[in-house]
């Protein structure tokens, strides 16, 4: 029993995404293909072993039969929802690749931004609902009603099942890349809960990222939003100390960064990076990839090329106009020309940042820098009041502890 | 599938352009709905005279309620409509893109089959 479930197990994370999609082209409803994959599956747990010996055509093939089964079942009955916009049917008799196509869709910016994070995490990532739930900290209820209503959204709006071309690919690719990196960053920075990294839901997003880098191979931006991923998860061993609490960067344990993810990211970066300084980069994930680089490569803290991170934070500045940008530059500039050349990029970005512990942080720390202890404290206060998990508010107190005023 | 791109604007604009910005909005109106006929989606629409001209009933309880006015003060009100047909949700968006309004939004049709 436990050998088969692994066999089933194993096939799941190889081949869902794939089947699902092609099931999706075939079918015309999202749903029904989801089901009926689902329900293949299931009969794959009892009927395996013997694993037949091709199983994604085994599984492929149970899935149909299934949804012909539901399709009976409610052909009459009323209400069904309007069938997928599909522009061309794959040939039945192989598996092609459609999951661009699903990525697509679950991705489409007429979805709210939570609904493409949980489809995609479903769909293409194959995740269950409650682990999405549990990764995203709400009950199995409340994600399922989400994922149920992103499905019918994309049947009665007709958001159409496919590839966008031309201009238009750029910036859906774009968008893309956003969903699968707001997985990454709510698992690396946690926005609430008592733990400050989700590991997993990290990884998660690392195999979306290597996944797109299959189906868009040759774009500079997958790649840099590959790199960037593997640059920062390279580092989550090292990032919480014993007892959960946050360790920066500078005092970090740099034995226990993964250096075979390093390598990758490193090596993705230079066969995607602009070859001559001068020239600009293509996109925002790289040029992140490559400030991600210059931090993961430095042997010591103290070996760390300010300069050089200063004047990618200058590029991606002039990119993106972020202020989140700003305040990361303006840390970066401290160190290379010293806190108050830092302090001075920092002015004009409460209107933005306000309410971003970030950088009331920033600022605490550049003006015990420059040894004005009084207004850090303020500083250290007001981050404390806008901070958001338990691990950040620990460090921000210890932090303000170590000033000699009170 | 079939679309209606609902318009909204603020009226008080409408009510103090000059001739000229009017004759230009109606010949931008005019080039929009070329490109519909052309691509084979108009199906219909129309331009909605202003809010202060509505009049809205609210029946319930066994009695109905008369208000002059739209159904919503807000600052934007529905100005018109277009109803088009589209491949799906992207064309219809990008027809919604070359219409001349600044606010539009894409509702799908409800298409009852048999």
């Amino acid at each position: 029993m436990s050998r088969s479930v692994t066999a089933v197990e194993q096939a799941y994370r190889r081949h869902w995404a794939r089947l699902l999609a092609l099931l999706t082209a075939e079918l015309r409803d999202l749903d029904l293909a989801e089901e009926s994959l689902q329900d293949a599956f299931a009969a794959a747990v009892t009927a395996w072993p013997p694993e037949p010996a091709n199983p994604p055509a085994w599984l492929l093939t149970t899935a149909r039969r299934r949804a012909l089964d539901r399709l009976r079942r409610v052909a009459v009955a009323a209400g069904k929802l309007p069938l997928l916009i599909v522009d061309d049917r794959p040939e039945p008799s192989s598996i092609p690749d459609e999951r661009l196509r699903l990525i697509f869709t679950c991705c489409h910016p007429a979805l709210s931004a939570d609904a493409r994070v949980a489809l995609t995490l479903r769909c293409v990532g194959g995740l269950t609902t409650r682990e999405i739930a549990r990764l995203f900290l709400v009950p199995e209820a409340t994600m399922a009603a989400r994922i149920t209503r992103a499905k019918k959204k994309i049947a009665q709006a007709g958001i159409p099942y496919r590839v966008p071309a031309g201009p238009e690919l750029a910036e859906r690719r774009d968008g893309v890349l956003a969903v699968v990196y707001l997985v990454f960053t709510e698992g690396y920075a946690a926005t609430g809960g008592d733990r400050l990294i989700r590991e997993d839901l990290a990884a998660e997003a690392v195999a979306l990222g290597r996944m797109l880098r299959e189906l868009l191979p040759a774009d500079p931006e997958v790649d840099g939003l590959l790199a960037l991923m593997l640059l920062h998860h390279a580092r989550r061993d090292a990032r919480l100390g014993p007892s959960g609490e946050l360790v920066r960067l500078p005092d970090q344990d740099r034995s226990r960064w993964h250096r075979g993810e390093i390598a990758e990211a490193v090596s993705l970066l230079e066969s995607s990076r602009p070859q001559h300084t001068a020239d600009p980069f293509p996109g925002p994930y790289l040029l992140q990839a490559a400030i991600a680089a210059e931090h993961a490569t430095a042997t010591r803290a103290a070996d760390t090329d300010w300069s050089a991170i200063a004047r990618l934070y200058g590029e991606l500045e002039r990119l993106t106009g972020s202020a989140v940008v700003r305040l990361n530059r303006a840390v970066a500039v401290a160190e290379a020309d010293g806190p108050g050349a830092g302090l001075a990029l920092l002015d004009g970005l409460d209107h933005e940042l306000g309410r971003h512990h970030l950088l009331h942080a920033a600022r605490a720390e550049l003006l015990r820098r420059l040894g004005r202890e009084r207004e850090a404290l303020d500083a250290y206060g007001r981050a404390l009041e806008v901070v958001g998990t338990d691990p950040e508010r620990a460090f921000l107190l210890s932090r303000r502890a170590e000033l000699s005023v009170r | 599938m079939k679309y209606a791109l609902l318009m909204y604007g603020d009226e008080r604009r409408w009510a103090a352009a000059t001739e000229e910005e009017i004759k230009e909005a109606y010949a931008a109106h005019g080039r929009f709905m070329d490109l519909l006929t052309e691509r084979g989606a108009y199906l219909g629409g129309e331009e909605l005279d202003g809010s202060s001209t509505a009049v809205t009933l609210r029946t319930g309880g066994g009695r109905t309620l008369r208000t002059d006015g739209p159904y919503a003060e807000t600052a934007e009100h529905l100005g018109g409509f277009y109803l088009v047909e589209a491949r799906d949700l992207d064309e219809a968006i990008e027809f919604a893109t070359a219409c001349p309004e600044e606010i539009v939004e894409i509702r799908p049709v409800v298409e009852y089959q048999g």
